[in-house]
Formats: structure tokens, sequence, C-alpha cells
């Protein structure tokens, strides 16, 4: 079993009488992109403030790489705050070199490492700028740089594509597939569920300051999963579907009017195979059958919707 | 301590290799040098409009005119009123000034009419009264029959020397001035400090609260490292500031004074500034000689190397209480300047009844007024340098100081504990209840 790069156990952090998290435990295996979801005001925020030291947490308890996180842990980390900001009247290199100095790196390694995102990133000529003559785009490329030049085991983006145009968005997402396959283990904090199903390889759903599901992105689908199926054929339908499952719907295909799609639900009596054997037997030409997992957008929804309900 | 040292270092060096900073530290003694010359130059200035002046004496006071000055000229007429106002009307005269027939000699008060379209300026209706008020007094001691010898007998100057009966100082009658004068000098230059490098905290603090680098700081560094290195950055360019300026005035001062020179000994002897009655005569320009030696002196005995590390002392620790309290509350605003001004109020209101107080404490130094501000922390770091020159006793300067140290030490942490909230508190309309309870917030 993978190594955890971070566990969070049984963790409670209120504010004067509101509480932010409760009771919130999870484990972010090491290498992972990590995806942490929630709606606005759902305490992600709290967590990572306490990730990243900036706070404590009332109880519980959190570990990163095995040790009780302490002082020393931050050096080791990377966070990219939702709302950027750099020093506006500080040149670009100046700035560089001042924020990855605080994050423990040497002058001389500082140099270097700044030298290295500026030739990725092909900005060489960026050193001397003052960041408010920067572009918005350019301005999070520096942010970014910040984020990540001290090589940090963990990094914490926190919804990393606000305010970025699809090529900046691109860049970024392809620079963080870099950093994951050289190991870095990352936790993507968003409520953007399209982008997660895309880059995440496990989730923790987090709502009210609760922990309301926690899983492989996978795994979660399957759990959720309503066994839906859906079928395409050509020809008719024979009589006696619905003995074996409840139509959801019927159409046909918009390109091609000789394929016919048909959407059923099976309930907990019958399974797919008694379903796919029947059809067969009845002599349908099936050119395809699939099973439909629910989009983590639905699920992310449908569990946050509920909450809200019971409360 | 690595870290910190790194946050000092850029919140000094962002500070000083600013243009504004370096045109500022230079032009201020400058401009300051240029208002002192202007002023004096100015007050020196004498009107240059010249007026030609016919007196009427109906009285018989005047015998003969009063003498001439460079922009009066005044002629002694006889004829009637209407005439003369006719001769000024054709412009032979610029006025005509009568001094009525009066039937008691010995009048306190003389309501003379000056005849004119034109308006008397100030100096000019001064210097024109002057003139008369001189011509009856010598009218009058004419016909009192009195000795001028004995009326300049009557004047008389009392100073107080003070001689300590304990301690071998040869102490002058102006040192309680010069003590006065270094007092309210060290007490200003920490109420000026208190108030621009405190504002310079707060605003710098909720810059970096609006333009959100505050969240990317505090991931690498405690929010205490960084307002305590925003501090001492800030402090540090302060006495750098000061240093500078020491450097500059002090040249400056003696450019002023040499530019000055010339016209400042005329100014001792020109008649416009003197008292009236009495020309500066010889023995006191030789005093004011004394007077300029003994001011040496004093400033020479001056204790300075037990006032100058006490100065600095109080400096420090009254920078450090008001400027942590500026930071706090710079964190707990947003970029609402309305707020900002209701929540920094409860701040200046301390350190301008201080620099009041202190203004009072200089010239009496020893009322209770004086010895128990300058021992109250608020008070302290503005009311006890003013008072060092005049010899506080010890126990005071000692009870001022551990108080105020104890009290830093409280408001730095209690800063902080308001700080590290404030800085990531967004859109939450901050009240002072709302600030007691982050106090209590644990980390």
């Amino acid at each position: 079993m993978a190594k955890n790069i971070l566990q969070i156990e049984d963790v409670v952090k209120t504010y004067d009488k509101h509480i932010a998290v409760n009771h919130v435990s999870f484990d972010v295996p090491e290498g992972f992109i990590f995806g942490m979801l929630g709606p606005n005001g759902a305490g992600k925020s709290s967590l990572i403030r306490m990730i990243t030291t900036i706070t404590r947490p009332d109880s519980g308890r959190i570990f990163f790489n095995g040790e009780l996180l302490n002082n020393n842990h931050p050096e080791q980390i990377g966070y990219m705050p939702e709302e950027r900001g750099l020093y506006k009247k500080m040149k670009v290199g100046e700035q560089l070199m001042y924020l990855a100095q605080l994050k423990g790196l040497s002058y001389d390694e500082a140099r270097k490492q700044i030298k290295y995102w500026f030739e990725r990133l092909d900005i060489t000529d960026w050193w001397g700028k003052k960041v408010e003559e920067l572009s918005k785009g350019m301005q999070q490329k520096a942010q970014f740089i910040t984020t990540v030049i001290h090589k940090p085991r963990l990094l914490i983006l926190d919804e990393p594509f606000s305010g970025l145009d699809p090529v900046n968005a691109n860049l970024l997402k392809d620079e963080i597939y870099e950093l994951h396959k050289n190991g870095t283990s990352i936790i993507f904090s968003t409520h953007r569920m399209e982008q997660v199903e895309e880059i995440c390889d496990k989730i923790v759903l987090i709502n009210k300051g609760k922990n309301v599901l926690f899983g492989g992105v996978a795994d979660i689908k399957q759990q959720f999963k309503e066994h839906i199926f859906r079928i395409d054929f050509e020809g008719s339908l024979p009589e006696g579907v619905a003995n074996h499952a409840t139509i959801v719907d019927q159409s046909i295909a918009l390109n091609d009017s000789s394929t016919q799609h048909l959407t059923v639900k099976l309930d907990a009596n019958h399974d797919s195979n008694h379903l796919l054997r029947f059809l067969l037997d009845s002599g349908v030409r099936m050119t395809a059958f699939n099973e439909i997992l629910p989009s983590l957008n639905e699920i992310f929804i449908r569990q946050v919707g509920e909450s809200n309900v019971q409360q | 301590m690595n870290k910190l040292w790194l946050i000092i270092k850029r919140e000094y060096l962002s500070r000083v290799t600013k243009k504004a900073f370096i045109l500022g530290t230079i032009l201020t003694p400058l401009g300051i040098g240029a208002l002192i010359f202007f002023n004096v130059k100015l007050a020196m200035y004498k009107d240059d409009n010249f007026k030609k002046i016919a007196i009427l004496d109906e009285s018989g006071i005047l015998k003969t005119a009063p003498e001439n000055q460079s922009n009066l000229h005044f002629t002694m007429v006889e004829g009637s009123l209407e005439a003369l106002k006719k001769q000024v009307l054709d412009m032979q005269y610029d006025g005509v000034l009568v001094i009525p027939a009066i039937s008691k000699s010995m009048l306190n008060t003389y309501t003379i009419k000056y005849y004119s379209d034109d308006k008397l300026g100030n100096d000019m209706s001064n210097d024109i009264a002057d003139k008369i008020e001189e011509a009856i007094k010598g009218f009058k001691i004419n016909e009192l029959q009195l000795d001028t010898a004995k009326i300049s007998a009557l004047k008389t100057r009392v100073e107080i020397d003070p001689d300590p009966i304990a301690g071998d100082k040869n102490a002058s009658s102006i040192s309680g001035l010069v003590a006065m004068g270094i007092g309210g000098f060290m007490g200003f230059i920490m109420y000026l400090s208190v108030f621009i490098y405190g504002m310079m905290i707060f605003r710098s603090v909720m810059e970096e609260k609006t333009s959100r680098i505050v969240e990317v700081m505090i991931s690498s560094v405690k929010p205490f490292q960084l307002m305590l290195g925003k501090i001492i950055g800030v402090g540090a360019v302060g006495l750098t500031q000061f240093v500078i300026w020491a450097i500059l005035l002090t040249g400056i001062s003696v450019g002023v004074g040499a530019l000055l020179g010339p016209d400042a000994s005329q100014m001792a002897n020109n008649p416009a500034m003197k008292m009236p009655g009495g020309a500066m005569g010889n023995a006191e320009q030789i005093e004011s000689v004394n007077k300029s030696a003994q001011l040496m002196i004093e400033l020479q005995n001056q204790n300075w190397w037990a006032m100058i590390p006490l100065f600095l002392i109080f400096f420090v620790l009254g920078y450090l209480m008001y400027s942590s309290l500026f930071a706090a509350v710079g964190s707990a605003v947003g970029d609402d300047t309305g707020e900002a001004q209701s929540l920094t109020l409860p701040i200046t209101i301390p350190v301008i009844l201080a620099i009041y107080i202190m203004m009072t404490a200089i010239r009496a130094p020893e009322s209770s007024l004086a010895v128990w501000s300058s021992i109250f922390p608020l008070f302290s770091p503005i009311v006890m340098p003013a008072r060092l020159p005049f010899n506080p006793p010890f126990w005071q300067v000692a009870l001022s100081i551990t108080l105020l140290v104890a009290t830093v030490l409280f408001l730095v942490w209690l800063a902080g504990r308001i700080y590290r909230v404030g800085i990531l508190m967004y859109g939450k309309k901050v009240t002072f209840k709302e600030l007691g309870k982050w106090l209590f917030y644990k980390d």
C-alpha cells in the first residue's frame, strides 16, 4: 500500500461559535492528485490553513509524511491560495528570490531555480519587471513559480484555474501533470467537478465542515452507480424488455436513423447479464451495451443537496 | 530567525531604495533649511513703499520732525487742514498726520489723525506710532523736568543664576531654557516618529492584506514573524532617516547661519526689532555674545552620555509599542478608509494627549502632571525624553522604563494575537468587540 503524505485524523476547528471543520478524517496517498471538494464555505480553506500550519486544529491530529505536523513541514509544502497576491511594487526576480529564501532555499539555490523556471516558462526577460507591469495571466505564472520553486513534496492548489484563460489553464495543467509525474503529491481544492474528474485520482468531499465522501474517483462512481445501462441497437425492440428492467429513456440517433438508444435502470432482482441474454435471445442487433456511471457533479449535487435538506 | 532577518531586510531595503524615500530624506532638511532662511529673511523684510508724510502739530508737542527712515519721510507743516488735504490730493504728500491740541499734556493715550486715501500698512502704522511715542516721551520728560539718567536707572533686569549645592556643574542662568529646548526637541522627535512610522506600518499591513500577498507569506512564515520583521525593518528605516537628517541638518544649519550671518547681526541693530525704548547698547551686545558662549557651555554640560542612550531606549520602546498597535489595527481593516480612521483614533488620541502634556512638562518638569505622565506607559515615550534634560530622579526613569517594557511586551503580544487573525479575515465589519474576541482565538 502506498505511503500517505498526509493523514487527517478526526480534526475539529471552531471559530468563535462556528464549527468550520467537524471531525474530518482522510488520507492523501503519496504521489496522488487528490481532490478536495466542497461548496463555498464548506471548510476547505480552514483545512488548508491547518495543513500549512497557519492555524492548529482544536482537536484531532494531522500527520505529514508519517510525522506529526510541525513548523518545519511548511518548507515541504507549496501553497497557491485562491486569492493570488504578490508585492506589486517589487521586481519579479527579487520577489521570487525573497519568497524562495523564506521557503528555506539558499541564495544560490533560489537563483538557480528561478532561472530554471524562467527558461521553462519562456519568461527570461522578466527578472527586472515590476509585478504591477505584468498582465494578470503573467502574474499567475509568477505566482505558480513561487508555489513550486522549493520543490515541495506536497502541493496545495486552491482553485488554480480560476481566472485563467484556456491557454494558460492548459499550460498550468501540463505543469501540474509534470510535477505529478515526478512524484509530487498534489491537493487540488475546487468546487468545479469536471476538472476533478479529469485530473484527480482520489477525492474527499466536504460539506458544512463534515467529511461526506472519501475515496478513489472510480470507487466513488461505482458506489453511487444506479445500475443504469445504455443499449445501442438496430431494428425493433422485442416485447418483454420491461420485465427485465425499467425503461428510462428511448430515442433514435439523430445522425443515423437505423440506430436506437435505450436507457434502462435495473433493479435489485435483475442483473445486466440477464438483460443482455434476453436481448441476444430475442435477436436484437446490439452495437453497444454500456453502464452509465454518475458524474462526480451529480454525486456532488446529490450529496450536498441531501445534507442541506437534512439540516 | 533567518526568516525574520529576510523579512527585516526586505522591509528595510524596499523602502530605503525607493526614490520617494531618497528624495524625501534629502529634501526635507533642505526644505526646512530653506524655510528657516526665508522666514528670517521675511521677518527682516522692510516695507519698501516710500511715504512722504506732512505733520500738522496743533499741540506743539513736536519741536522738530521725527527722524526720517528709509521709507518714511516727515515734514513739519503749518496751515489749514483743508489746504493740506488738497496738497495730499495733489500728490505733494501721501498723507497728513494731525496731532490735535490737547488740554492735558500728561495723557496716557493720544489719538492722532492720519488723513489720506491710502491705507497704512501695519508695519508702517507701528513705525509712525513709535516715532510719535518717542517724541511724546521726550516732551513729557521735559514737562516733568525729569532727569534722563535717573529714568534709565529705573529699568532693572533680574536674572536667576542657579548654583547647585551638590555637584560640580557650573549651571548658568539659561540652563532651564536650554533644558526646555532639548527636552521639547526630543519629545517632538518622539511624537513625529511615532506618527510617521506608525502610519507607515499601518499602510503597509493594510496593503499586504488587500493585495493578498499575506496568504502566500504566512504559508512560509509565522504571522508574528511577519509583523515583527515589518516593525523592525520600518524602525530601521526611521533610524536611517534620523541619522541622515541629523547630519544634513547640522550641515545646513551651519550653511544657513553663514548665509544669514551678516543679516542677522544687522537685525540685532535694526531699531524695528528692538524693544520699545532704549537702544541696544554696546554692553548688551557683549551680553549676547556671552549668551551664546553660555549656550555652548550649557550644551556641553548636558549629560549626553546618559541622555542619548535613554532617549534611544524610549525611542525604541515607544516605537515598538505604537507601531505594534498600528499593525494590529492595520491587519483588522480591509480597504475601507472610513473604518481605518475610526480604528486608528484610539491610538492617535494618547499620542496627541502626550504631546500636549509634553509641552506643559518642559515648562514645569517637576510638576505632578509631568512626573506621573512620564511614568504612565502610553505617554512616557514622549514625556520622559522631554524631562531628561532636567535630570529627573533615577527611580522615576527606572520605573518608567520598567513599566514601558512590560507594556510593550504585553501590547506586542496583544497585537500579534489580533494580527494573526486580522490578516486572514476578509469582508467582516470590524469592531473593537470583534478584536477582543480575536485575542482568544486558538491558533
